[in-house]
């Protein structure tokens, strides 16, 4: 890499909260360090400047649920040597993706004075679904020392340390006893990508899938264990109808939990 | 280290209000005390400063699946079995930064991690405990490569064990031949006796060592009676085993099951959680991860704990291995009870119940084994039908 041109990074905003690109914000102590490694080309939720592209890489945040913002989506590619794609929004659809199982138009109705001035896509879909994303990293939100690590890998052309393992490994690498065998808390660790560093059994609760499905997820078996304390269907949906409600793995599950 | 067991003439015995002259012996010789005391809803292994710390009063129920605290009508210091953590922990660090390097003019400057060994005190290890220690000193210790880090921790720590009185109800170590009863491996060995008013502790040395931090505290000779009494105590844990696990011919067994039902059938339930490896005291497998910083100029090596049940884990150029949970639990499984046989000469199953416990979804590989061995005689017997 040229020592005397920083890359151009590109933060975009789609269907989202804000919450994940507010990550890269948060990266307090890092911050400093980021803004010197590469030129925050475009990122409106920080600074009005903005530069032209083409740009190194992206950073996309939030879901297509506009036809709008599926064209936008293809220009931001074709404007990006790589795109990464943050949070659940981006990855998986995000809590929007709940239209995905209802008629959109009667959320719609409900929601605004005058729904006839909103227009919206029947489904909200994750970005991979409409381009080709070079990275997805996961989380509702984000965690941001992930980010930073995704960052120090694009920057020095190597593979991120994100694992793809579930939140279970997270637990017990901090010592942290299982909230589902001890308590019998119903918990999405064995099935959730790790991420977050088991926040949530940290503090006695059970995971609640934020970071959407892990590699080879078994959930059927999960479920059924959860049947077994007592977790009725109805809850199950919404367990797995979350910010991830869009994921193939948690989607196929829900959708099996309605049909029984 | 693992010393030969010291010829101990005689048994002693010492009040229980003694454990804490113990600690208080152990601490002046500056060993950290690690061992049980009660965190998240379990008995944990931690960093103890008194005997106030241990879970007095306390016991656990476990089952498949399943692990709950719960009172004891006595004041027993160690009146529960194993919990979520094992001292591998302690031994074999979770996670460890091995080297830090950065760059100066142009030059890889490397530092190692020179952190001082901790010098610990391991408080109420069990017998199967011991034997999960001497396989991973087998591990770590022998062959070609030895483990530093395992090294330097291992040749400084002071074992306490403790006879286990109580069982659980995922206990299985009569059938694995590790205890209730500690036979070697540690520098002291105690047997919790509650007998009405009487609370008190038998005691013998394992170890010079061991025998010079007795010397320390007030005991007196045991009697017949008192040293039969323990003995009767561990006898009937012994009968009182959760679990069983019949290992006749169980290597070959394994080997001759690579294709069975039953790895399908258990594939349908494992998570691929890893929880079984991690809480296992013997799983000894490792993965390191290098980072850099954002600006390139520094770089950190550190290693972790890894499961055979990650895809990461049997990943090489193209794809991983084992794709399939059924290969990963299958893997475990036979590695564990079969191919550890070849490897260390030892079986890697020291019947602690831990992965029978903390597994969400409560697997039992007592109940797998015994699955595939049912299976096992059925094809033979439908091969000599067919044969007639």
């Amino acid at each position: 890499m040229p020592t005397n041109t920083k890359p151009k990074l590109a933060v975009w905003k789609f269907a989202s909260c804000d919450g994940c690109q507010l990550s890269l914000l948060d990266c307090e102590d890092e911050l400093l360090a980021v803004a010197g490694a590469v030129e925050i080309a475009n990122f409106p939720e920080a600074t009005r400047a903005l530069t032209k592209g083409p740009y190194d890489l992206s950073l996309v945040e939030g879901s297509i649920t506009t036809s709008h913002d599926a064209e936008r989506i293809q220009k931001v590619r074709k404007m990006s040597k790589y795109l990464i794609t943050i949070g659940a929004c981006a990855t998986a659809g995000g809590i929007q993706a709940l239209r995905n199982f209802a008629n959109v138009t009667d959320y719609t109705n409900y929601v605004y004075a005058s729904p006839q001035y909103i227009e919206t896509l029947h489904k909200s879909t994750p970005i991979g679904y409409h381009v080709h994303v070079d990275f997805e990293l996961r989380g509702c939100p984000i965690n941001k020392m992930q980010l930073v690590e995704v960052l120090s890998a694009f920057l020095n052309g190597r593979k991120p340390n994100t694992p793809a393992y579930g939140v279970c490994v997270e637990c017990k690498l901090k010592g942290t006893s299982c909230v589902m065998v001890a308590q019998g808390t119903p918990c999405m660790g064995p099935v959730t990508h790790a991420g977050c560093g088991a926040i949530c059994p940290t503090f006695d609760r059970g995971c609640y899938g934020c970071f959407g499905p892990k590699e080879t997820a078994n959930t059927i078996s999960l479920s059924e264990q959860f049947h077994k304390s007592g977790v009725t269907d109805e809850q199950l949906i919404r367990a797995y109808r979350s910010f991830n409600a869009g994921s193939d793995t948690f989607r196929k599950e829900g959708d099996a939990h309605e049909r029984q | 280290m693992l010393e030969p067991v010291v010829e101990i003439e005689q048994q002693v015995t010492f009040k229980q209000e003694q454990l804490q002259t113990l600690f208080t012996v152990l601490q002046k010789r500056d060993y950290q005390l690690v061992g049980p005391t009660i965190r998240d809803g379990a008995i944990a292994y931690d960093e103890l400063n008194s005997t106030a710390d241990l879970p007095v009063g306390w016991t656990d129920e476990q089952d498949a699946g399943r692990y709950r605290l719960a009172s004891r009508k006595d004041a027993a210091y160690f009146g529960y079995v194993v919990g979520p953590h094992s001292w591998k922990k302690f031994l074999y660090p979770p996670v460890l930064s091995l080297w830090k390097a950065n760059l100066q003019k142009g030059e890889v400057v490397v530092a190692p991690e020179a952190a001082e060994a901790p010098k610990y005190a391991l408080i109420g290890v069990r017998s199967c405990e011991l034997h999960a220690i001497a396989i991973q000193d087998k591990i770590f210790l022998q062959g070609e490569y030895t483990d530093p880090v395992y090294k330097a921790r291992r040749e400084k720590a002071f074992i306490v064990a403790v006879n286990c009185v109580t069982t659980g109800g995922t206990c299985f170590c009569v059938s694995m031949k590790t205890g209730p009863k500690a036979t070697c491996g540690f520098d002291l060995a105690l047997t919790e006796v509650i007998d009405g008013q009487r609370h008190y502790f038998v005691a013998e040395s394992g170890s010079v060592l061991g025998a010079e931090v007795l010397a320390e505290i007030t005991k007196q000779q045991a009697t017949a009676e008192e040293q039969q009494d323990a003995k009767d105590l561990m006898e009937k844990a012994a009968k009182k085993m959760g679990r069983q696990l019949d290992t006749t011919g169980i290597y070959e067994l394994l080997y001759r099951n690579v294709e069975c039902a039953r790895w399908e059938n258990v594939a349908g339930r494992c998570l691929t959680c890893t929880n079984c490896t991690m809480v296992c005291p013997t799983c000894f497998c490792m993965t390191v991860v290098d980072t850099t910083d954002l600006t390139g100029q520094n770089a950190e090596r550190t290693r972790h704990w890894d499961s055979c049940f990650t895809l990461d884990f049997s990943y090489i150029h193209g794809g991983s291995i084992r794709n399939s949970p059924k290969s990963r639990y299958r893997q475990w499984m036979t590695h564990k009870l079969a191919a550890w046989q070849d490897q260390f000469g030892t079986s890697g199953c020291v019947g602690c119940g831990r992965c029978i416990t903390w597994c969400p979804v409560g697997i039992d590989i007592t109940e797998e084994a015994r699955a595939i061995r049912a299976g096992d005689k059925s094809d033979k017997a439908t091969m000599a039908i067919k044969e007639h």
